[in-house]
């Protein structure tokens, strides 16, 4: 098993390496000289050539690769044009908003999802499981930021509950941040949370055909016993995938979201670094968050090994 | 479930054809502002009223439908024409190391969250309904090269195939002649899936003003213009949404029912 | 359960009939069993005896409509609510299936799963229903398999046992056992049958027995009662039923169950196919290890082994899908291998196992059985070569339009060696191929394939488990086991002098029907 693991390890650390350079030949490749890019038609060849030793773009495309990533590795994402700061306190700062949003989505879209699609499952054909299916078919259609737009037009503009938008920041408190990001967290959720619910009722449908639910229920169990017991678990093995996958699209969906709600998070900071032609920006912040959605796949496969017994000791 | 089916391909034949007749006529012409008719509530000559530059509703939509639709497409073509010759070759030298590269290549990808993939592209390049393709496209590669894997993977097992390697036919012939016709019903239904993803990226790329640029309409920019104006003009943030909505609604429908209608095996009920 | 309505049986089963969706699937079926004792119920595939075992239990798909009594000592269970059948079943009635690759839940310890009837139905603690669990796997014959072990790191056999440690786990008074040894080797499936029947005798338990083999029904039952469409045809204690055959139904079962041996050895003519010292390796795993042997124009030979034994990969190698790793073969002196000329291939085919995994389901009759003429070019009168392939296996010209799934198990078969014929070949290689259909269509089968051999000189390698079809068609036999071949001889002379430990103990533990049971019966031979 810990060797399992191990070579699952080796071979996302081989996809991270191959994702950075991948990054970092595809900014290469901006069409002419990226200081020049960045700096506009009308700059002036010094300011080129000083833009171009302060990035780093002197020497060869190996070195400079090398130079980036044992930067990355140390902490030094580079140095911002526009800010003229070090690129990894932006990211610090913003992270603080971005991380959270996703994480509260992730759990709201959870806690939604697993209660909803046990009772589709339990009552499949039946008056709840079609309301539920018809439910999660229109919340898989519905953009996560339209959703956002109408959330806010309801809940900020006409009933006055929550501000439309903007951050207070976590220095003025627990509760104020976790408001802000409550409309965002359930914007985003609400979609996944219809995803979630559809793949553990059909999950659960397809355990439920299994022989061994037949061999449960000539033991005595009742039907709900048997799908508590014996089905669900072997249901969660197909919603952890999605899960996984979810993490990505929920860090996409982030990132689109904050521009909804003027929340300074990654997303601003990464749509301000394309504008601006800050592509220094843009190569970090992009890797990082590759590194997020390599990280969570991990973390997925090791949550298999102990959902599934077959995957141990392989 | 044939009921998903009729209505599915209903909504989503409506905006198909709205989609077609924006090619040859629009009620209005959206390239020219007219800001002396601008915001102008539904009337007769308006149905669904004008925006903040004076330009008809219907025919933005009409023309927002065009664009969403071809970006979809072609980004699910793209993804069919490369993704499934992949998933193929994979299939058939399973457990080979082309199988290996072609399914760690796919990991690759799908690390790259899509809209990673379009800050790249973007970054680069620029924005442009172009690129917003390309990156829809790219990631549906490993999709379909996925589900042709997956698909293909227990037909290999099948005698038939062992019958038809007795009869002498290689590993490509066999893929085309028998696999690829017994795994046209999962395409096709993911086909549907990502045709309906794609709408939705290709309305996110646009909202954040990676995609479709102006004067091409789209249901993406239009959202991000009506969002400064929510307060006073909700309905034009609702309009495009609604579209987007009824458009995905109806893919995902007949997608289901597709699945139901070609699925062979009629599950029984009760355990 | 009911004091007031004493009975000798311990199960009635009164006027049952099932319809699912309007249609009648089990028709007035009634049978008795008496407190320990042994009913076996006969039938081919879809004759409703497995539905009448779920309808006992109860657990009859939700669509389905039952009209009868199932009474379990005088109590009808068929008016029980849901809540009282859920403590009847695993306590007064267990229940074990065909399929234990599948039977148990794959994400807990046997042990949680044997346990867990025992919490289910009585006031017992984790370390009581512990105790009991690992009792009842000793019971079984799993003492040397910890509590703690998952389903996927036991053999099917062991699974099998798992499967009846927790349908006993609560001495319940009966246990209905479908298919019970039918997914398992010829050897393992005695071992269980020893197991329930020492089980039926030690806890005075009745044993509902269901199975499509009369030979396990004959050691195994006191009575028999043979299911046919739905319906009970004859129902007697096992001897008499035997002795008597009175239904055609029974005796058309018991004639298409014992082929008869093959009477005249046709003479041998030149090698076709042979194979030197051949040997395929798997990693350290040497599932083929040094198999040599000829075989001669117009000549059939057996290949009998279990699952495992490496029969499977010959197969591929003899047909030249894969390369030997040593050795060599050669057909019609050609050497085999994946690299060997298409044409040459031509003289060699294949009739596989599954008759619906067979066919590709989208295309048409005419074209897969055209198939094969991808190795000789696609001669101009093809179709009348398809349409007189199919006649020649009893299928008719309009056939060829048809697609695969218009047709039955037995049918697709008949389609599988017509498209195994259409080039003609020396050798057809017949690995299980009659093992998957029920008796009777066997029978049928067997026909076309002596026939055909007769008349076009055919050569077979004919590979099964099952022993009295290996008896019945093959001239010389081959009996491997892990990858080596331990005995071979002429069929007869090894079927009744074996020579090997091995091969004793496989044709010991072919379950038979006593001859002197079946004195009287002389026209029931097949050939």
């Amino acid at each position: 098993m810990i060797r399992a693991l191990g070579r699952r390890a080796l071979s996302l650390l081989l996809a991270l390496i191959a994702a950075s350079v991948v990054i970092f030949v595809m900014l290469q490749a901006v069409p002419g000289d990226p200081a020049a890019f960045m700096l506009g038609m009308n700059a002036s060849e010094d300011a080129v050539a000083a833009l171009r030793a302060e990035l780093g773009l002197e020497g060869p495309l190996v070195v400079r690769y090398l130079a980036w990533i044992s930067g990355m590795l140390g902490g030094d994402f580079g140095t911002s044009y526009t800010y003229r700061v070090p690129v990894a306190e932006l990211v610090s700062e913003r992270i603080v908003v971005s991380a959270p949003l996703a994480v509260m989505a992730l759990v709201l879209s959870t806690v939604i999802a697993i209660p909803v699609g046990l009772i589709a499952a339990a009552r499949r054909g039946g008056v709840a499981d079609w309301g539920i299916m018809g439910g999660t078919q229109l919340g898989i259609a519905v953009p996560n930021f339209w959703f956002a737009m109408i959330l806010v037009l309801v809940f900020a503009v006409k009933l006055r509950w929550v501000s439309a938008g903007g951050f207070p920041g976590w220095d003025a408190g627990l509760w104020p941040g976790v408001r802000a990001l409550l409309l965002p967290a359930i914007a985003l959720a609400l979609p996944q949370a219809s995803i979630l619910a559809r793949v553990l009722r059909s999950a659960l449908l397809d355990t439920l055909d299994q022989d061994y639910i037949r061999t449960a229920r000539a033991k005595g169990l009742s039907r709900r016993a048997t799908v508590v017991r014996h089905a669900l678990r072997n249901a969660m093995i197909p919603v952890l995938t999605i899960l996984g996958l979810q993490f990505s699209f929920l860090l996409a969906g982030a990132i689109i979201i904050e521009n909804v709600f003027f929340l300074p998070g990654l997303g601003r900071l990464i749509f301000q670094g394309i504008t601006q032609r800050d592509l220094i920006v843009v190569q970090s912040v992009t890797m990082l968050l590759v590194f997020a959605v390599i990280l969570v796949t991990f973390l997925v496969d090791l949550a298999y090994t102990f959902a599934d017994p077959r995957l141990r000791r392989r | 479930m044939r009921v998903s089916l009729v209505i599915g391909a209903m909504l989503s034949a409506v905006f198909v054809s709205l989609a077609a007749v924006s090619l040859l006529w629009l009620p209005y012409d959206i390239t020219v502002l007219d800001i002396a008719g601008r915001l102008h509530p539904p009337s007769a000559s308006h149905w669904l009223g004008t925006d903040h530059f004076g330009r008809d509703m219907v025919a933005m939509l009409m023309a927002g439908a065009r664009t969403s639709i071809a970006v979809a497409l072609v980004a699910v073509g793209i993804g069919i024409v490369f993704g499934v010759p992949l998933g193929l070759v994979a299939a058939a030298y399973r457990g080979t190391w082309l199988d290996e590269a072609i399914m760690r290549g796919n990991d690759l990808v799908f690390a790259f969250p899509s809209l990673v993939i379009a800050i790249l592209i973007t970054a680069v390049f620029g924005a442009s309904a172009v690129n917003a393709i390309l990156a829809i496209g790219i990631f549906n590669i490993p999709v379909f090269a996925r589900v042709a894997r997956g698909g293909a993977l227990p037909l290999w097992t099948l005698d038939y195939i062992l019958a038809a390697r007795v009869a002498g036919k290689g590993r490509a012939r066999i893929s085309a002649e028998h696999i690829l016709p017994n795994i046209a019903n999962l395409l096709i239904v993911q086909g549907t899936i990502q045709f309906s993803l794609g709408i939705l990226a290709e309305a996110a790329l646009s909202y954040v003003g990676l995609g479709a640029q102006p004067p091409m309409a789209s249901w993406g920019r239009m959202l991000a213009d009506a969002q400064t104006m929510i307060y006073t003009e909700p309905q034009l943030a609702i309009l495009p949404g609604m579209a987007i909505v009824l458009m995905v609604l109806g893919l995902n429908l007949m997608g289901d029912g597709l699945r139901d209608a070609l699925d062979p095996r009629l599950r029984k009920a009760g355990m | 359960m009911s004091a007031l309505a004493p009975c000798p049986s311990l199960l009635a089963i009164d006027g049952l009939s099932v319809a699912i969706q309007g249609t009648d699937l089990l028709r007035e079926v009634s049978f008795d069993i008496a407190p320990g004792e042994v009913m076996g119920l006969v039938g081919e595939s879809g004759s409703g005896k497995s539905l009448t075992a779920l309808a006992i239990m109860g657990l009859l798909p939700d669509s389905s409509d039952m009209r009868g009594a199932v009474r379990l000592e005088g109590a009808d269970l068929t008016v029980l609510p849901e809540r009282a059948l859920c403590e009847m079943r695993g306590r007064d009635i267990g229940m074990i299936f065909q399929e234990p690759m599948t039977a148990l839940n794959p994400v807990h310890t046997i042990g949680a799963q044997v346990a867990e009837t025992v919490r289910l139905h009585r006031r017992a603690s984790r370390a009581e229903a512990r105790a009991i669990a690992r009792d009842r796997l000793d019971r079984v014959g799993l003492s040397h398999i910890g509590l703690d072990r998952y389903p996927h790191e036991l053999s099917g056999g062991q699974r099998q046992r798992v499967c009846i440690a927790l349908a006993i786990a609560l001495r319940p008074k009966l246990l209905i056992a479908d298919e019970p040894t039918t997914a398992l080797d010829v050897t393992t499936q005695t071992q269980i049958l020893d197991l329930l029947r020492d089980l039926v005798r030690d806890e005075g338990m009745a044993l509902l027995l269901i199975t499509h083999d009369l030979g396990v029904v004959a050691g195994m039952a006191d009575r028999v009662a043979v299911m046919k469409s739905g319906q009970i045809v004859e129902s007697d204690t096992t001897e008499a039923l035997f002795r008597t055959m009175r239904h055609p139904y029974t005796r058309a079962l018991l004639a298409a169950s014992r082929p008869a041996a093959r009477v005249a050895p046709s003479t041998v003519g030149a090698p076709v196919l042979e194979a030197h010292d051949v040997a395929r390796h798997y990693g350290a795993t040497r599932a083929v290890d040094g198999v040599s042997f000829t075989l001669h124009a117009g000549e059939s030979l057996g290949l009998v082994g279990e699952s495992g034994c490496g029969k499977s990969t010959l197969t591929r190698v003899l047909l030249g899908l894969e390369p030997a790793d040593a050795g060599r073969v050669s057909l019609l002196g050609t050497p085999v291998g994946p690299e060997m000329p298409t044409a040459a291939r031509a003289a060699q085919q294949v009739v596989f196992q599954d008759p619906y995994g067979s066919f590709n389901p989208r295309w048409r009759v005419a074209d897969l059985v055209a198939e094969p003429f991808h190795l000789t070019g696609r001669p101009a009168d093809a179709e009348a070569k398809v349409i007189a392939a199919l006649e020649a296996v009893g299928l008719a010209a309009g056939d060829a339009r048809k697609y695969p799934h218009a047709f039955s198990g037995g049918q697709r078969q008949r389609i599988a060696i017509a498209r195994a014929l259409i080039t003609r070949p020396k050798v057809l290689i017949l690995d299980e191929a009659v093992s998957a259909l029920d008796v009777r269509v066997r029978a049928q089968v067997l026909d076309v394939l002596s026939d055909l051999q007769k008349r076009l000189g055919l050569s077979y390698v004919f590979i099964s488990h099952d022993l009295s079809v290996v008896r019945a068609i093959t001239d010389r036999v081959m009996v491997m086991q892990s990858g080596r071949i331990v005995e071979e001889g002429v069929t007869n002379e090894v079927f009744f002098n074996p020579q090997a430990a091995y091969t004793a103990a496989l044709i010991n533990a072919a379950p038979v029907i006593p001859e002197a049971w079946l004195d009287g019966h002389v026209g029931w031979s097949w050939a």
